[in-house]
Formats: C-alpha cells, structure tokens, sequence
C-alpha cells in the first residue's frame, strides 16, 4: 500500500486445522471421579436404547484444545482489538467486572426451579434491572423474558395484538417504515400481521403527511426506530405519536438505536407506547461472536395486563416472587424467565455508570459519530444533511463513479486494522456506509479511523483496483461466497 | 466516567472541530419539551469494588452450596474450566457476528465445528449455529415443518415440556396452527392410540420429547412409523443433551429441536442457554438461524462463511424463514468446548454416570414411595409420588440444604403428590441417602416388594 | 445483448415464449445482470397454477431474494431441472436457460407485454436512473 498504516501491522500468526483432524484414538481432556453409587449394565437399563458409538466426535488432548480455540480467536477482530464503526450495533466496551459478577456461584448455579426462598438475591437482580430500564424507558412496567431485540419485537407485537384484541378488533396492518432493520417486518408477519410500507421523506425520515394517510382503523401500530437507521431524531415525533393515538393505533419503537438517549430523553416521554431494549447493544453485554443478547420489552400501563407470565412481584410478606395468575397474558415467549446471566451485566453496567455515567455515555457517543462526520465529509457523499445523533450514514456515490462500491471500500478498511462499518444498510441509501463509533473510541483511534477512510478514498482515486481486491493482509482473502451458498458444504466429513 | 477514554481537553477539541459551542448544540434536535432536565433516577455511580459487593450479596441471598435434585430442562453438569479460559479471550468474547468472514474465521471454523458434532450426535445431516434456547428452537422446528409441508395443523405430545408448549403455544396462536394434544399412556410415553387419532390429513408435524419431561425414552421409531405414513413430519426436542452419549438419537426424526444447556452452559437462573435445529439436508434452505459453511478464498485456501443467508431476515424481511438475527454464539461456543473435551468417550463415560446415579436414586426411593413410569427405560430423572406433599418435603429437606424435586401437580394434577427429581454425575451418594432418608420420614418404612426392586435394578 | 424477437417481456424481466397453446418462460439478460451470481432457484412443481403477474417462485443471489412474476396464467407442465444443480445457467445464457413450460390458459394475455425492441427501449430507460 501507498500509504503507511499506523493502526495495524502483520505478524506471524498460527495456522490451524479443524479438532476433528487432530484426533486420535485414547487422547483425552477429561476425567470423571469414580462412581459413589453402584455400576450400571447399560444393556441391561437401555436395551435396543443403548448408543454404541458416538461417531466421529473427536478425542484430543487438553493442551490441544487450548491451542486449537486460542490460535482460532487469534483469527477474529475484536472490541478488545479496536473500533467496530458498525451502524446500529453500539459495538462498546464490554466490561470485565460484568463477567466476573456473573460467575458468582449463587448466581451462575441458580436453577431457575430452586423455590424462591433461595432465589431473592436473583429476584432482587430482576428487580433492580427492571426498575432502571423502566426509568430510563420512561415506561411503567417492562417484561425481561425476551432473549434477543428481535425476540422482543415479536413480544412487542403480540402486545400490540392483545390490546387491540381486548379494545374489539386485532386489526390488520403494521406500518414500517422503508428505513427499518429487517427483523421489523419479520416479525410483523409471524404474529399474523400484514406489512405496510411507510416512505421515508428527502430527509430520510417519517412522512408525516404519507403517514396521516396510511393511518387507519386497521392498522394496529407504527414500529419506529427512534433515532432512525439514519442516526437521525425524528422531530415530528409528537405528530407521529398524535397521528397513531387519534386513530386508536399504538406506537412502537425499536430501541437499537437508545445508546443516542439514554439520560437525555425518554421514549415514553415523547409518546412511545412499547418498545424493546438490547441488551447487547445499549448495555454492553458482550456480543459473543453473535450472541447472546437480551431483548426486554417496556410497557407504558395500558399493556401491562398482556406482559408474558410469569411477572415479578413483591409478596405479601416483603420477599420477591414470580405471579403466574395472569389471565391476559400473552403467554410464555421462552421457558423460564430471559437470558439472566445477561441481566446481570446490564445491571453492573448501570451501576458502574450511574446517573452522570450514564448521561456522560450519551453525550459521548454522539460528540464521537458528529466528529466522524465531520471528518469524513468531503471524501465520502453525505446522502442526508440532517443532524446526525449516535450514528451517521454516508454514501459511495463519490466512489462509485471509479466503480468502486461499499463493500469494497469496507474491505479495504480491513487492510488499515478496522473491522467495516456497515455496508449496504439502510435501504433506502444505495450504497450506504453506516458509522457508529459509540463512546467507547477515544480521539486517537477516532483519529485513526478517519486517515485509514481518507486514505482509502484517495485510492480509489489513484489505484482502484487495490480497494476492489482488497482485503490484501488477511488470512484469507475474499471467500467465494457463491460456491458456499450453490452448494453448501455444512458440516465437516471423514474421509 | 472510567469506560469513556476522553479527558475534558479531548472533548473540547472535537466540539471544536464540528463547530459545536458545547453538547447541547448536538442534541438540538431533541424537541425541548422532552429533554431530560433531570437526572436518571437510577442508583448512584459505584466503584467497582461495590458493584463486586452488590452482587456478592445477591449471590449469597441465592443460597450457597446447596445439593440439587432439579432438571426439568436446566440440568447440574460440572463445566470444566477451560471452557471459560477459552471464551473469555477477548477475540471470542466481545466479537461481532462474523458477517466480514476474513476476520472472523476464528468464530466461523468453530461454529462449523459445532455444526458437526450436533450432527454427529444427533444423527442428522445438517445442524444450525444455534437458536435463543430449546423452547424457541421446538416452535421453529414446528413453523419449519408447517413450511415444508404446506400443513397447518400440529400434535403435541404432552410429555413435552410444558413451558416447551406454552411457547409453542404463543408463537403458533396467531399463525393458523391448530394443535392437538396427544396424552401419555401408562409408561407416561406418548399414547400411540391417541396419537394415531390426532394425526389427519392436515398435520404438518407430531412433536414429541425424548427422552421425555418425565425423564423416560419414547419408543420414537413406531412413533415416526405412524407419522410418517400420514404424510407429516417428526419433530423431536431434546432438553438433556447428555442422553445423547448412552441413549441412540431420534435417527428417524425429520427435524430436530435441541437444549444444549447441559454441555458446559451455567444454569445461570435460566438462561442463556443453547438452542440447535438439526435435520436433513433435504429440508436446510427452510431451517431458520446462522450458518456456517466452508468455501475457499481467491488463492484456493480453505475457509469459512455464513452461507444460505437469503433465508434470514436481513434480506428476506417479511418472507424470512424466521425473525431471528442473534444466536447464541458465545454460548454454543462453550457447548463446542465442552463437546470436545469430553468427546467421542467421554460423552459416553458421562452418560453413563448419570444413568448409575439415577437408578441407584430411583431404587432407594422406591424403598418408600411410589417411583412411577418403571416400565420403559429412563435416563437421568424419574418421577416420585408421595403421601405428603412435594412441597412440604421440599421445605423440610431445604433446611438441610437440599433442593428437592420439581412438584409435578401445576403441570399435571392427575399425578397428585409427584415430584420430578434428576440425578448427574453431580449429585452425591450423601445427598442421594440424605434425600431418600428425609423423604422417608413422611413415607413410613418399607414398602412390599422394595426387595425384588432392589434384585432388578443392580446387578 | 439483442433480445429474442421471437420472445415477449413483463416489466419485472421475465421473458415467455408462446408455441400454440404452450409457453417457455424465463428470466431475461438484463435480471441475471443485476442479480449477479444465482445460488438458487425456487420453482413450482408440474401441475401447479400460475396466474398472470402473480409471484410463480424466486431466485437467490448470495445476497438478495427476487421474487418471479407469471408472463400469463397456466399450468406447469414442466420445469428445468437443470436448475437445481446448476442455477448458473442462467447467468451463462438466460435467454436459453428456461425455467418453467406452462399450458397456457389464454394465449391472449401475451398481447399486453412487451416485445422485444420496446423491452429493450424500457431496459435503456432503466438503466440510465
């Protein structure tokens, strides 16, 4: 490359092959105490039941293993590394001390049968987590059973349906508007709803006027994004809230996007009528590689009859207990009661942060994604002049002229040390770069981050084809992802 | 704020460089009538010495140290410990989903990994990257099934799990899917008769557990006999994953829904767990969640990319096989780990235990009480029925540190006083007698015929 | 490209072409383009219904799904199994890799799409936004 980066370098790094090509006959990693109890004749107890043989599971050795994950985690980009500028994930720090209280036994042995009794310090965690989100929400009461943000749509809309079903008449029809993540519409369809497509305006926000005129006696809710997927608050918001309430609609808001909020405004102040949190976004439960996440859905009073069962309440005598009487319920969206081991993160996050942490984490996050901004205006298209909170959009309309698209400038990025930000989403930017560097990026990597895009965008002047066939310093270079989608190969085989 | 890396000065300059006069030129676009002029009424900022305070606490108010007689779904495994030196790397822990394959094949060679030892274990061709927990996984192996088909109607055992079919139950209310209980015979299996009445021409899918709530092996081929010739799908949930090292999978079923909790997931209150689907290949482009497949890059290397993602939400939208996007990554991690370290015999060793344990438990307990469903082969639990109530003897033998068996009679009143109780390679002789001899005292002595029991059951 | 003369065009690319009381149907030149590498191809089984400008099946990309939308009305008598194994015939040569044969219900219908130099006209227009 022309340029020098200062982020990244390349260095020696451990190849490895699949554990099951490092297997052999009498290795082992484990070993069971003896047997206190008698021995069984498994023939005898299981009978044609019995398992002989387990097949090609591997057998390996314990240093083995600890060479093959740790060499393959070596392979993966981390928060840990540096900056994800992924758009809508609020890619944060993960804190340690959230993983360490998570691992105190009490805690991390608690069968979610154990009788109550010996389950207050859980009861209380539950609690304490719903009180914050709630106030933090501005909602009155809030369910933590979901396990994903897209768990808690679906929750959210069968929230939607029970109401409108108790006021006479379920309706038919969600608005969504053309900017929304894919998981909005997804949903709408498992709970029996049909889609309707709400088109954003030149500023890439809620039409209002289109809105006034798609609202109806049959549409049961708006699902908002609030900032939108353009990092972008929608002001009308009072209008958009008026607009769904006069016409007996409900409005829900998607709260990827809280991380712009938190501490300085409130969902249920502006109108909001349920939403959903992410755990792993907002709160900085660890992503994980994918998951797991948390998806808790706050309520503002009208809906608290249709929350899942069970719902956490205080007994007579003072101890926390779970109500399972609850005849409008939805019902159950999982068993036992939500990702707890994530609700203990969350919570040790909002302790760490309090009220100032909290708001200071707002600010933060949104004085970065406005430094971004201004550091890459000029070199990439800004699609949309409108203030940016938490997150900005850019497009490669500049790029595109020399062919270059997105997706190869993301790649490219790779090469400089920084994971892409998200390509090709939302929608309605063709070609969208979308940035969301939250408070967890200091000056000096932000600094970073916006050479290693002016640099690239100076290639795609001078040497397009070092950004189209990028990315050049990684372990593998573009994978065929046609071959892997024409025939897929999912799982590996003996020969 | 000791997460922000940003001194005031810091600040200062980037205002300066947007040309801000301070942060609140940046929220200006907050309708002032809403901004917060307040602070959160959320508890005052702690040092991290108190956060580890607080939670000590709440873990002591959990109570400490005690035995567990508890399954039902969440199951008391010992999780060996490099299962959480490996997953705290924070290449593993704090990555994203590996969406940009060239830097994340550490997540996607382990995830494709784990794909292939939940085929090898379950016997069937193609497995996911995991879904939220086995509840979810259950009623989206069922929704697969209603696609596959083009059937809506749906029979479910009700030796399912029962918070397993409340949740089937919510995602299926709204979908056209009329389901069907079928009840249990005598062995507390599925009712075959019964089940022969409830499939039509309309079902889609039979779903049954195995082993079973109760703990007990169905007989799933004759159940997948009879479902099959009516043109319908087997569908089996499997929430003791440990069974899969002793007893032979559901070879015969279509689609498999599994909990993978009991391979190195804390119980953790209840979640996260570990979700998988499993089926043939046949059905994959209709099975919801990630995949991992292995492809090769432009030098012809060997590598790894989710692949068949035009099932899934992000493009898919209002069509996608299902709404999920997050998956249980860091937690199938574990499952990963835990599968290989015990591997091809330790499974089976571990099974084993768990089968010693709980019949020699079954055994004493049936010295004094009623241990039901003897008559098919069980794998780690088995239900006890009694004179006094489960809940009365739970609360005498808690003060003894011992958490009894799940009481059976919210779920299944026709049981009466029944209790479900589990044993692992965790649970100890100690606690075994101690239990059995607590149980007792309520019990009366010996019952008739506990002698012969005793010739049966050991050898 | 030149567009078969001998075929007719929807607006959504689909091309079909008529012999007597059958029809060919396909997708044209210009949609393989734009969708780039096809994975996979869903299409209805023989004897099946296809109504005119309603959804017949889809055809995937790595990264996005197309929905297919019916020429005319008909039955499926039959469908290219070629297809299934090797959905890159279609990007080698669209106008040749058909999908789907159908008996047609109303020959008529074929009256109101386009033919092959106003589909050509509309592809230019499209192109150029």
């Amino acid at each position: 490359m022309k340029h020098i980066t200062r982020k990244a370098t390349r260095h020696v790094n451990q190849n490895e092959g699949l554990i099951f090509e490092k297997s052999s006959p009498g290795k082992a990693a484990w070993k069971l105490p003896p047997l206190d109890v008698p021995e069984v004749d498994t023939a005898q107890l299981l009978g044609s039941f019995e398992r002989k043989n387990l097949g090609n599971l591997p057998e390996v050795s314990e240093i083995e293993i600890i060479r093959h994950f740790t060499r393959l985690s070596t392979w993966n980009y981390a928060i840990d590394l540096g900056m994800y500028p992924l758009g809508s994930c609020t890619m944060k720090y993960n804190p340690r001390v959230n993983e360490v209280v998570s691992r105190f036994d009490g805690l991390a042995n608690a069968h979610p049968y154990q009788p109550e009794k010996i389950s207050q310090g859980a009861l209380r965690i539950i609690r304490t987590l719903s009180e914050c989100l709630i106030e933090i929400t501005g909602m009155d009461a809030i369910t933590l059973q979901p396990a994903a943000g897209a768990h808690g749509e679906m929750t959210g809309l069968l929230l939607v349906r029970a109401y409108q079903q108790s006021k006479g008449h379920p309706r038919k029809r969600i608005l969504i508007p053309d900017s929304a993540h894919g998981t909005n519409p997804a949903t709408a369809a498992m709970v029996g709803y049909a889609v309707e497509n709400l088109k954003s305006n030149a500023q890439g926000m809620v039409d209002v006027g289109a809105l006034a005129a798609q609202m109806n006696e049959d549409v049961a809710a708006l699902m908002l994004t609030n900032p939108n997927t353009l990092g972008v608050f929608e002001q009308d918001i009072h209008k958009i809230a008026d607009i769904m309430h006069a016409k007996g609609g409900l409005l829900y808001m998607d709260g990827a996007n809280m991380n712009a909020l938190v501490g300085k405004v409130r969902p249920g102040d502006f109108g909001v009528d349920l939403m959903h949190l992410n755990l792993h976004k907002t709160f900085s439960t660890p992503h994980g590689g994918g998951g797991p996440g948390s998806g808790p859905v706050a309520v503002k009073k009208m809906l608290e009859p249709f929350l899942p069962a069970p719902v956490l309440m205080t007994k007579a005598d003072g101890t926390l207990g779970f109500d399972y009487d609850r005849p409008q319920s939805v019902g159950r969206v999982r068993a036992f009661y939500g990702n707890f081991g994530m609700f203990v993160r969350a919570l040790a996050y909002t302790l760490a942060n309090g009220p100032e942490g909290l708001r200071q984490t707002t600010e933060d996050a949104v004085l970065n994604a406005n430094y971004i901004r201004k550091g890459l205006e000029g070199a990439y298209d800004l699609p949309y002049s409108t203030p940016s909170m938490h997150e900005v959009v850019f497009s490669d309309k500049i790029q595109a002229k020399k062919g270059v698209r997105t997706m190869d400038i993301a790649k490219r990025l790779i090469d400089y040390g920084f994971h892409p930000y998200t390509t090709a989403f939302p929608l309605i930017v063709s070609g969208a770069l979308m940035i969301e560097p939250t408070e967890s990026e200091s000056k000096e990597e932000m600094d970073l981050f916006i050479e290693a895009m002016r640099f690239i965008a100076e290639e795609v002047e001078e040497d397009p084809q070092m950004v189209l066939s990028a990315p050049h310093s990684t372990r593998v270079s573009r994978l065929d992802e046609v071959a892997a989608a024409r025939k897929p190969v999912l799982r590996w085989k003996p020969s | 704020m000791r997460y922000l890396p940003k001194s005031p000065a810091d600040r200062e300059a980037l205002l300066r460089a947007i040309g801000a006069r301070s942060i609140d030129d940046l929220f200006a676009s907050i309708p002032p009538e809403y901004k917060l002029n307040r602070n959160l009424k959320v508890p005052r900022q702690m040092a991290e010495s108190e956060i580890v305070d607080w939670f000590r606490e709440r873990s002591r108010e959990n109570g400490d140290g005690y035995a567990t007689f508890l399954g039902a779904g969440a199951y008391h495994h010992y999780r060996p410990v490099i299962i959480d030196s490996l997953i705290s790397r924070g290449e593993f822990l704090t990555a994203y989903t590996p969406y940009q394959a060239e830097i994340s094949q550490g997540t996607l060679q382990s995830t494709f990994e784990f794909q292939t030892m939940i085929c090898e274990l379950t016997g069937m061709e193609v497995a996911n990257a995991s879904m939220y927990d086995g509840s979810t996984a259950a009623a989206e192996a069922v929704m697969m099934a209603v696609r596959l088909t083009g059937r809506r109607s749906v029979a479910v055992a009700r030796s399912l799990h029962p918070e397993y079919r409340e949740v089937l139950a919510t995602y299926g209310r709204h979908q056209q899917m009329p389901m069907t209980p079928v009840g249990f015979a005598e062995n507390c299996r599925v009712d075959m008769k019964a089940l022969e009445q409830a499939i039509t021409a309309e079902t889609a899918c039979v779903l049954i557990q195995s082993p079973n709530f109760f703990g007990t092996i169905e007989g799933v081929a004759a159940v997948a006999d009879l479902v099959h010739k009516q043109g319908a799908l087997l569908v089996v949930s499997i929430a003791e994953a440990v069974s899969l090292g002793i007893v032979e999978p559901p070879r015969q079923a279509d689609i498999i829904a599994m909990e993978a909790q009991s391979f190195g997931v804390p119980l953790g209150f209840g979640g996260p767990y570990c979700g998988v689907i499993a089926t043939r290949e046949q059905f994959v482009r209709q099975m919801p969640g990630r995949l991992a497949g292995q492809t090769t890059d432009r030098n012809g290397k060997r590598g790894f990319v989710l692949t068949l993602a035009t099932r899934e939400q992000h493009i898919r939208r209002e069509k996608a096989t299902s709404n999920i996007c997050t998956n249980q990554a860091l937690v199938a991690l574990m499952v990963n780990i835990f599968m290989t370290i015990y591997g091809k015999v330790g499974l089976r060793e571990l099974a084993k235990q768990n089968l010693a344990k709980t019949a020699y438990a079954a055994q004493q307990f049936s010295k004094h009480a009623q241990v039901l469903f003897g008559d098919a082969p069980r794998f780690n639990e088995f239900v006890v029925q009694t004179s006094e109530s489960p809940q009365a003897i739970n609360s005498r033998i808690l003060g003894h540190k011992i958490v009894g068996g799940l009481p059976l009679k919210k779920f299944y009143p026709e049981l009466g006083n029944a209790a479900l109780w589990c044993c692992t390679e965790m649970t100890t002789r100690t606690a075994i007698d101690t239990a059995v001899g607590l149980v007792a005292e309520s019990e009366g002595s010996a019952r008739p015929g506990a002698e012969t029991d005793v010739e049966e059951v050991t050898r | 490209m030149p567009y078969p003369s001998e075929f007719k065009y929807t607006k959504e690319h689909e091309w079909i072409k008529a012999d007597g009381k059958a029809a060919t149907i396909g997708i044209t030149n210009y949609a393989q383009e734009s969708l780039g590498d096809i994975v996979f191809v869903d299409l209805p089984k023989p004897g099946s219904e296809v109504t005119v400008g309603k959804t017949f099946g889809s055809v995937e990309s790595v990264k996005a799904v197309s929905d297919l939308f019916a020429p005319a009305s008909g039955t499926v008598a039959e469908v290219n199994a070629e297809l299934a194994t090797a959905p890159e015939k279609i990007n080698q040569d669209a106008h040749s890799a058909w999908m789907v044969k159908i008996a047609l219900k109303d020959a008529n219908e074929l009256n109101s799409l386009m033919s092959a130099a106003d589909y050509e006209k509309f592809v230019a227009e499209e192109g150029g936004h």
